[in-house]
């Protein structure tokens, strides 16, 4: 439901990383991780992507979303198991104590740049 | 919109609060070359570590003040105002309280909230772009109207929404779900990352079970699968059973 705040965020971020010694730089890519809980929707953060995207740097970049896997651990008996229903209760000696070690994710992890200057010089 | 939004952010201020401070053009390392004339610029950061930065300096200033905070979120109608309502009239003699309450519209809440010896501050998000949720900085300001030094509990009423309010840390203490009984068994199952986040759960409206077809054990279940250790209190607002419970474990919290 935040999803054009976040890919507003994510278009502030990577206009903000692209190198100074890159005047006429466009991104091409834009590479994600988001944990399968977090709450967001990889298709609606595209959507919203796209339309935050416009009349900048990213306006022909992809979003390439990285979806990261549930995994818990038992803080009793430390078994770490992935996580396909949404049930933190430990498979191996059903202790309650459980901490999600991913699937929280939401990062920013790279941007591709192709300076245009270079690439009319080829 | 995009027109306008990429120039204010290409030239905003780092004295902005709601921009992070630490962007400089050109701060990516440059690691290898994807392709002819690309080239792939390493960043590795939380898209939400403008909000997660500004809810630990709430958190300081909180402790700081000596302000335990608790975020009350749930669906919307599950009742969580006539909740705050009754929690107020039980300790504002003892514990010297605010409330911040988030609606999209409207001041209904704060209107509701006023009269049991709490400030109340009503945040309408229509206001920040009709946001689903309260974020850092939002809670931010609105303590800016609360003299810190004369409260020890602030209460955060959030927007009505069991999904965008989990995600977001406001530098609270204590965060509580509340469910009730006119919403389906499953509503855990569906929205995990909220009875995760949370450390006890409110099951509400009690009082109507009578009238419904409500699997109560199932709730409870359902809850316990996602968070097994999360304390469960089944209240009912509207005839104060169950409160004392509640009240007492958030007494605990508070001094403990």
């Amino acid at each position: 439901m935040h999803e054009m705040g976040i890919a507003m965020q994510i278009v502030e971020i990577a206009i903000a990383s692209i190198p100074a010694d890159l005047e006429n730089a466009r991104i091409d890519r834009v590479n994600l991780k988001v944990g399968k809980l977090a709450a967001v929707v990889p298709e609606s953060l595209r959507f919203c992507f796209q339309i935050a995207a416009q009349d900048t740097p990213l306006h022909h970049a992809d979003l390439h979303i990285e979806e990261i896997p549930v995994i818990a651990r038992c803080t009793d008996c430390q078994v770490e198991w992935t996580v396909h229903e949404p049930v933190f209760r430990c498979e191996q000696c059903s202790s309650g104590s459980v901490e999600v070690i991913s699937g929280r994710e939401l990062d920013i992890i790279s941007i591709e740049v192709v300076d245009e200057d270079t690439t009319d010089a080829d | 919109m995009p027109t306008d939004m990429y120039k204010t952010q290409r030239y905003y201020h780092h004295k902005d609060f709601q921009k992070p401070s630490h962007f400089h053009a050109g701060n990516g390392v440059v690691t290898e070359s994807k392709k002819r004339g690309s080239r792939e610029i390493k960043i590795a950061r939380k898209v939400l570590d403008v909000n997660d930065a500004m809810a630990q300096q709430n958190r300081d200033m909180f402790a700081e003040k000596g302000v335990f905070v608790i975020n009350v979120m749930s669906s919307p109608g599950s009742g969580k105002t006539a909740i705050l309502e009754k929690t107020l009239s039980h300790i504002t003699h003892e514990v010297r309280s605010a409330v911040i309450v988030g609606d999209i519209c409207t001041s209904n809440d704060a209107d509701r909230l006023s009269g049991f010896g709490a400030p109340v501050v009503q945040i309408n998000t229509d206001a920040f772009g009709g946001d689903c949720h309260l974020t850092a900085h939002v809670i931010k300001t609105a303590a800016g109207n609360f003299n810190l030094d004369e409260f020890d509990l602030l209460i955060v009423e959030n927007l009505g929404n069991l999904v965008c309010p989990a995600e977001f840390d406001m530098g609270e203490n204590l965060r509580v779900v509340v469910l009730s009984v006119t919403e389906g068994e499953d509503k855990p199952l569906k929205y995990p990352l909220m009875f995760r986040v949370c450390h006890a759960a409110l099951l509400n409206k009690i009082d109507l079970l009578p009238h419904l077809d409500y699997d109560r054990e199932t709730a409870v279940q359902n809850i316990r699968k996602v968070n097994p250790q999360m304390p469960i209190f089944e209240i009912s607002a509207r005839t104060e059973e169950g409160f004392d419970s509640w009240i007492e474990w958030l007494m605990q919290k508070l001094h403990g």
